[in-house]
């Protein structure tokens, strides 16, 4: 087991527009790729946003060594509830994931 | 026509980049100068306001180096979501720099400016007429929640970009676009390959982001009939098929399409190339072309408030921040419900514990204890003096809330006097929704002036 973070090069969260978050996971080669896209289960993503996982959009891009999330906001960027603006801070739920 | 070559300073107005860098690209001989000057990445409040992010000398300063590059280049400078959120008022309080600028710089200029602002009321007509469509995650509007936005946006597209440069305008200033139309008008106006117009616009809208130093800023991208070449015009940076296709991720929720006004650009396809180290070709992408509608962005107030910064360093008190705050929240809740002329719905108070889980909050998993912990304390009323009141309701239990009754007062370091701020309007984003148009121009407005005539 490792924390996904020591595995992926980088793990980037940002706005997309104020309605949706997405995160790009970054992989130094194919193997650490196949690693994260087999070792994370959009279920467990789900979980940690306490969303629906239908609610998740994924998108496993091997030309890119890139495994994306896309979902809507745990809070609608900038309102009461909101706690980052930029959606920046929420890649460390997935960088201290625990993976196979 | 056909080859068009389009020159991005950088990702965006108010952010440094390398004046060495744009001297090259205007000595390389562009056909337009296109830079973004907004974002709704920074919140609310400033579509809410009509207000920039940035201030007004570093704009000044950094639009006169581009009115300086423009003249050297004779070429349109075209600027996109003037002033951050590109309202009317900020596409004007741009205008008034460039008028001062034209005088300072000795520059007679014909500038456009493109006016994307909406009247509430006409966008609550085209709701109720069927016109509007909600996106996916959309807040549900009705009209009175239109009618209470402070400022509505229409994202403009390629067409009235285009329009506003065939004014013959050497400045053209416009409000609300997509990030991507400023870059695209032209070679799509050129007759260059639709897909690689949009699809270069979309990695040249952050400038070098997508090339090996993101902070050089400066980029040309060369679009003609079936592609387009990203060239970075920094020596340090350099264009990679993997920078260039990762960008596709920036930001955009489906890596692979991007809507725009009047069609969808999916890039599934796309081949990347390296000219050399530093340039890359991209073919391949396709533009499907739908309905025309454009995307609204409005802003609405709701509620006022005030901030406070309580700090525990107390080891007793940080180990039992949590409890020590759901105290003090609930002896104020209960003041003011007692002693304000409000009801439990009509206001908040929440204090964020900073070093525990400020961040995430429910979602966060677990940290070390830290040395302290700061206390944001939130009050949110609907109006200003009710939240600077509940504030001061906050304040004796901020400073002295003792965790047990046979204990000495305690006292808690407040590191400001007045301990409350007042923040004025709390905004939120509340369209998230398409408009169709019949016409493309009938939501825009396009005023043409000669400036700098003393």
């Amino acid at each position: 087991m490792a924390e996904l973070g020591q595995i992926a090069q980088k793990v980037r969260s940002k706005n997309a527009g104020p309605f949706w978050l997405t995160i790009d996971v970054f992989c130094r080669n194919r193997a650490d790729f196949q690693r994260i896209a087999s070792g994370v289960d959009t279920d467990r993503v789900a979980a940690l946003f306490r969303t629906d996982p239908d609610q998740i959009k994924r998108f496993d891009i091997a030309d890119l060594n890139v495994v994306k999330f896309s979902l809507p906001r745990p809070a609608i960027q900038g309102t009461r509830a909101d706690r980052d603006m930029h959606g920046a801070a929420w890649a460390v739920l997935l960088e201290e994931m625990e993976i196979a | 026509m056909g080859r068009t070559r389009v020159l991005i300073p950088t990702g965006a107005l108010g952010v440094a980049y390398d004046r060495d860098a744009l001297a090259r690209g205007v000595a390389a001989r562009p056909d337009v100068i296109a830079v973004d000057g907004g974002s709704t990445d920074s919140g609310p409040a400033y579509l809410g306001r009509g207000v920039s992010k940035y201030s007004r000398s570093t704009t000044k300063a950094e639009w006169r180096d581009l009115m300086l590059a423009r003249d050297k280049a004779g070429v349109p400078l075209v600027i996109g979501t003037a002033g951050t959120c590109g309202t009317d008022a900020t596409v004007d309080w741009l205008y008034e720099i460039t008028c001062e600028l034209a005088a300072e710089l000795g520059q007679i200029l014909t500038v456009t400016r493109v006016y994307s602002g909406q009247k509430p009321s006409d966008i609550a007509a085209a709701l109720a007429a069927g016109g509007i469509t909600a996106l996916p995650a959309a807040p549900e509007v009705d009209v009175d929640l239109i009618q209470s936005c402070t400022n509505i946006v229409a994202l403009a597209g390629a067409e009235q970009v285009a329009a506003a440069l065939n004014t013959g305008a050497d400045i053209v200033i416009a409000g609300r676009t997509t990030d991507t139309a400023i870059i695209a008008a032209l070679p799509i106006q050129h007759g260059c390959h639709p897909g690689a117009a949009w699809h270069g616009a979309k990695i040249g809208e952050c400038g070098a982001l997508a090339t090996t130093n993101p902070a050089s800023g400066v980029i040309q991208i060369d679009f003609d009939a079936a592609g387009f070449t990203m060239e970075p015009l920094a020596p340090s940076a350099r264009a990679t098929p993997y920078t260039v296709s990762a960008h596709m991720l920036y930001e955009n929720t489906d890596p692979f399409l991007l809507y725009e006004p009047g069609g969808i650009l999916d890039v599934t396809g796309a081949t990347y190339t390296a000219l050399d180290d530093r340039r890359v070709r991209v073919e391949g992408s396709v533009w499907r072309p739908g309905p025309y509608t454009v995307k609204l962005e409005g802003a609405r107030i709701a509620g006022y408030q005030t901030v406070s910064l309580t700090l525990l360093r107390d080891r007793h008190y940080v180990a039992n921040a949590r409890g020590w705050a759901g105290e003090v929240a609930a002896k104020a809740r209960s003041d003011v419900s007692a002693r304000m002329d409000l009801s439990d719905g009509q206001f908040d108070i929440e204090l964020r514990l900073i070093g525990v889980d400020a961040t995430l909050g429910p979602l966060e998993k677990g940290a070390p204890p830290p040395a302290e912990v700061g206390v944001l304390a939130i009050a949110t009323a609907p109006t200003e003096a009710q939240a600077a009141e509940i504030g001061k309701i906050l304040n004796p239990y901020l400073l002295h809330h003792a965790l047990t009754e046979d204990e000495p007062m305690p006292t808690f370091a407040f590191p400001f006097s007045p301990a409350e701020m007042p923040r004025g309007a709390l905004y939120e984003f509340c369209l998230h929704h398409v408009l169709s148009l019949d016409d493309p121009m009938s939501a825009f407005r396009l005023v043409t002036n000669e400036v700098g005539h003393g």
